[in-house]
């Protein structure tokens, strides 16, 4: 690992400050009858990078995710994006202010086509207010949204479904088109739960090539995966998780080397995909 | 001479042709067991919409009658001030008997009924008094309408609208044993029995022959709430049309007197469904606690893969659920038929208050949809302390709605996960 | 047997007011069930709330068209007031409080307490004068071919509700074609996906709501206007039903659904009713097993088995498509 990585020099410690972090969380806690679910004392992301979440089953990561977007409200605590504070703010603001998710069962709109499926992403369409309905006037932007669609679609190789319900794609389609659909937000953070889950194999490595592609593209990436593999292979940074806590982060060398991480995980296999 | 009569005649004229016409009247009989005894000069009221059209009083045999301008819908009213010592309406209910409806040219006639009554006006305690113990028997029979809705749903997920059917059926079934000149004339208490069974045996068909197979058929929770509804519409109508549109009242049990604990005057067959219920509900208590099949069904309904995954039959103990639903249903029917009348809608009718008792108690848990019923009944029954008799049920309907966006997991249930 | 007067019923119910206020009450439904997939189960209270709206306005003193614009926004408002607590709650829940808010509110109308404004039991009549002298046919007069006749009076109710029900359309079928109704059938796909795309997905349910409200609004005011009439009991959950059947039964989230529905299922309705009336007065057995008011009860059996049916075999209707059923994940 060079200097110019951007990680270089950040100590593998729970909670360490990063360099330019693009979102920070503070003493984020929820529980569920009496069950702590999440208990994260300090948490950074850096900017532009991608970020993978392990943790064995019922570490609180979906949750974590889930109080990050909006989508589940804390106990206590606060967050902000870019300074911008969260807290209280509803999902679907969360997701206008720039930060994305994905399900790990993916939420395809089954009965909407693909290219539909995109449009709906789209932000700022006339059309989609009730007066914009009414009297009209939204050709314009529909047909700028359906260009960008387009590429995204062509990008991520699925124009040639574009007119499909989405419905009737693969597994793997459908994650390819849970992230364009996401891109057709611009947002700043993308955060994708579990993306390989059930994926065929072979698909994986064009996935991951995606996932990186987002990074480079100026996005910052967190994603939740169990595939010790897939975490080595893209991540610039690893975020340890379990019953709630985050109890390590470094770079991913420094991760599998770590004894803390390898005895929260005792019992399960490395490198086999749990679901 | 002469113009005395034909004042007499003109005078009597419009009395005249207002007796040809339309009136309303009855007989005031107070029933004390097997003794009747008419009571005189008793004032009623006839009004219509709010405004009163006549009053009359009865005579020595308790007879009255009042006329009434046109064929319409009026409300009668016992002035129960002019009621003789000793006399007083076995229902407080039924001091105002609303929508009379006269047909043209007919003598409609309306029962008030009369028993033994307190000397003096009804004091607060007796009231309060006998509205609580009114509102436990009416809870006791929601409680058990309640119990297997609400297990249905936490075992399948299926909010059962077709259940008001299942309570009408046990009523009806009940009727036909007992009181049908076709049937075999059984007391109430042994015409039970079959109506139970039935309600427990149509469970088991509902289940076997259509909501297994469409599960099997992967049909979602919403469509088959859909079908709930078809199905409940049309077993409502099938029952109209062979029961009758006209209510009917049990002859056991009918115009029991009164007797008088702590104080409150109570009817002995309304102790007699809160006392049967509360065993009843103890007894569901006692076999989902104890029981292999009961705890096999808090599981099942808790996780059902989960309770798969352990070995549990989960077909068999849904079925099981639904033969509870059924028997409970029934007997809860059975009941307020007793209590009021057997008549084709009257389980869609107590529906309604079902659904505020389980989802009061959280859907889905046995031991809240009776602790809902219980209080649904209480607080309809003793709203009409402050609030007028026909706007009880409304009462009901609020507290539903009230429990639904205040704490919509009941007070037992759990607040849900998401993602 | 008389098939002749059988089938001139039906067609005659087929395309009255009745039907065009149906369809118009569907449209609304459709709009909240078949688009925005809300399983509001006390649709028949929008009827109710526009009808009594128009009519209470009139019998004020105001003119009739104060009176429907007040129909219409009470409405509307009531579909605001049912949403606004309601919207966030599962399916099954939001049904059960639907059907209680429409029987509560209905009761209250009813009740001697609301008897000032409106009348309890026996409602509010005379109030459809104003739109009765807009008729440009003489009330008497008999129009049509045949046998197929309807008075100047009907004729005039059916003209104007069908254009009404035409003019719903086209407004649904500009709303749902727009980007605000491509949202609306994401909302109804899955929420959270919605949510997670920037949509408010709480407006747009409250807005289709309350749109749909408000036709139906519309459909209660037309039904008085016909019946020259309000009362509490018109306005049964029974009607709601009726018109879940309609909307399924024509194509639930299509744009033709619901007039379809309306028309296939009172041609039905009503053949199947005179066909039992008369099997029941003319044919001896029939006659022994049912009595005339038992053999009017069996169209309604019948549509409760109909309603099972559809659900069950043919859940998109007439008009809709199998693929989009089939992919139905719920």
């Amino acid at each position: 690992m060079n200097a110019d990585h951007p990680m270089h020099g950040v100590a593998p410690e729970p909670g360490v400050r990063k360099p330019d972090p693009v979102l920070i969380a503070n003493d984020l806690q929820r529980s569920f009858g009496g069950l702590q679910a999440v208990d994260v004392k300090h948490l950074e992301i850096q900017r532009h990078t991608v970020t993978s979440l392990i943790g064995p089953n019922g570490a609180g990561k979906t949750t974590l995710f889930n109080l990050l977007t909006g989508f589940d409200s804390p106990d206590f605590g606060e967050w902000h994006l870019n300074g911008g504070p969260l807290v209280g703010i509803a999902a679907f603001q969360v997701a206008r202010r720039g930060m994305v998710r994905t399900f790990q069962l993916t939420r395809s709109l089954a009965r909407l086509t693909v290219m539909d499926n995109m449009l709906v992403a789209a932000k700022d369409n006339k059309g989609e207010g009730l007066w914009g309905a009414i009297t009209g006037g939204w050709h314009t932007t529909e047909q700028a949204n359906e260009e960008r669609a387009t590429e995204l679609l062509e990008r991520f190789g699925m124009i040639d479904m574009a007119g499909e319900y989405a419905g009737s794609l693969s597994g793997g389609q459908r994650k390819l088109l849970e992230m364009a659909r996401a891109l057709m937000m611009n947002p700043e953070v993308v955060m994708l739960d579990e993306p390989m889950a059930g994926v065929n194999p072979a698909l994986t490595q064009s996935l991951l090539a995606h996932i990186t592609g987002l990074r480079d593209g100026g996005k910052t990436v967190i994603f939740v995966e169990h595939d010790m593999d897939v975490v080595q292979e893209i991540s610039d940074w690893v975020v340890v998780m379990a019953e709630g806590r985050v109890i390590a982060e470094g770079r991913p060398e420094e991760i599998a080397k770590n004894r803390t991480v390898i005895d929260a995980y005792l019992g399960e296999h490395h490198g086999e995909a749990a679901s | 001479m002469f113009w005395l009569a034909a004042i007499t005649l003109v005078a009597l004229f419009p009395i005249a042709s207002f007796a040809a016409g339309e009136s309303i009247g009855g007989k005031l009989i107070q029933t004390v067991g097997e003794e009747k005894t008419p009571a005189e000069g008793v004032t009623v009221i006839v009004l219509q919409g709010g405004v009163e059209i006549g009053t009359g009083q009865s005579d020595a045999e308790g007879a009255w009658e009042i006329p009434v301008p046109a064929a319409g819908v009026y409300d009668a009213q016992l002035d129960t001030s002019t009621l003789p010592d000793g006399v007083g309406l076995t229902d407080p209910d039924k001091e105002v008997l609303t929508d009379i409806t006269v047909r043209e040219g007919q003598a409609k006639k309306v029962i008030f009924p009369l028993g033994v009554g307190s000397t003096s006006s009804t004091s607060s305690y007796e009231r309060v008094g006998a509205l609580f113990i009114s509102g436990l028997k009416l809870g006791a029979i929601i409680a058990l309408c309640a119990v297997g809705l609400s297990l249905v749903f936490g075992v399948t997920g299926l909010v059962n609208f077709a259940h008001a059917e299942m309570v009408t059926l046990g009523a009806v079934t009940a009727y036909f044993f007992h009181a049908s000149p076709a049937g075999p004339q059984w007391p109430l208490i042994v015409a039970a029995v079959p109506a139970v069974l039935v309600g427990a045996g149509f469970g088991w068909a509902q289940e076997t022959g259509l909501w297994r197979p469409l599960r099997v058929r992967n049909t979602g929770l919403v469509a088959m709430m859909v079908v709930s509804i078809g199905l409940s519409f049309a077993m409502r109508h099938l029952i109209l049309i062979f029961f009758g549109g006209e209510p009917r009242a049990y002859p056991d049990f009918a115009g029991q007197p009164p007797i008088e604990i702590l104080g409150i005057s109570v009817v002995p067959k309304n102790l007699m469904t809160i006392g049967v219920a509360l065993i009843v509900l103890a007894g569901v208590g006692l076999f989902l606690q104890r029981s292999r099949s009961g705890t096999a069904m808090r599981a099942v309904a808790d996780d059902a893969d989960l309770a798969e995954s352990s070995g549990i039959d989960v077909n068999r103990i849904i079925l099981i659920t639904w033969m509870l639903a059924g028997g409970l249903a029934a007997l809860g029917g059975i009941f307020f038929g007793l209590n009021e009348a057997v008549q084709w809608d009257m389980g869609f009718r107590l529906l309604l208050l079902i659904f505020a008792a389980v989802v009061l108690g959280g859907l889905g848990t046995a031991y809240g949809a009776m602790v809902g019923g219980f209080v649904v009944g209480i607080a309809v029954e003793m709203s009409t302390l402050f609030m007028p008799n026909e706007l009880k049920t409304a009462v009901g309907l609020v507290v539903l709605i009230v429990i639904l966006l205040v704490r919509p997991q009941g007070l037992f249930g759990t607040r849900e996960r998401i993602g | 047997m008389e098939w002749g007067s059988v089938f001139i019923d039906g067609i005659l119910a087929t395309i009255g007011p009745v039907t065009a206020a149906y369809a118009i009450s569907a449209i609304g439904l459709n709009l909240q069930f078949g688009y925005a997939g809300l399983l509001n189960f006390g649709h028949v209270a929008f009827m109710l709330v526009g009808a009594y709206g128009m009519a209470i306005t009139v019998d004020l003193g105001g003119p009739l068209w104060l009176g429907v614009i007040v129909g219409i926004l009470t409405a509307a408002f009531l579909g605001f007031l049912l949403g606004l607590p309601t919207l966030r709650l599962r399916a099954d829940y939001l049904a059960i409080t639907t059907i209680a808010a429409a029987e509560a509110i209905r009761l209250v109308v009813r009740s001697s307490w609301a008897q000032p404004l409106t009348n309890g039991v026996f409602g509010i009549q005379g109030f459809a004068d104003s739109f009765f002298e807009l008729n440009p046919f003489p009330p008497a007069e008999l129009y049509g071919l045949g046998s197929l006749v309807v008075t100047g009076r009907k004729l005039w109710v059916m003209i104007v509700g069908w254009t009404v029900a035409v003019l719903a359309t086209l407004l649904i079928r500009r709303l749902i074609n727009s980007p605000w109704g491509r949202v609306l059938k994401a909302i109804r796909e899955d929420e959270d996906a919605t949510t997670s795309l920037g949509k408010n997905v709480f407006a747009y349910k409250l807005q289709a709501l309350m749109i749909g409200g408000a036709i139906g609004g519309i459909a209660g005011m037309l039904l008085a206007i016909e019946q020259q009439n309000v009362t509490p009991d018109a306005y049964l959950p029974q009607v709601t039903f009726i018109l879940y059947v309609i909307v399924i039964l024509g194509g639930a989230g299509t744009i033709l659904g619901p007039i379809v529905g309306a028309v296939v299922f009172q041609f039905l309705f009503f053949t199947i009713d005179a066909l039992m009336v008369n099997t029941q007065a003319n044919i001896g057995w029939v006659g022994d097993l049912l009595t005339p008011a038992a053999a009017g009860q069996v169209k309604l059996v019948l549509v409760g088995v109909g309603m099972m049916v559809l659900m069950v075999f043919r859940p998109q209707g007439i008009l809709g498509s199998r693929e989009e059923a089939l992919i139905d994940e719920r």
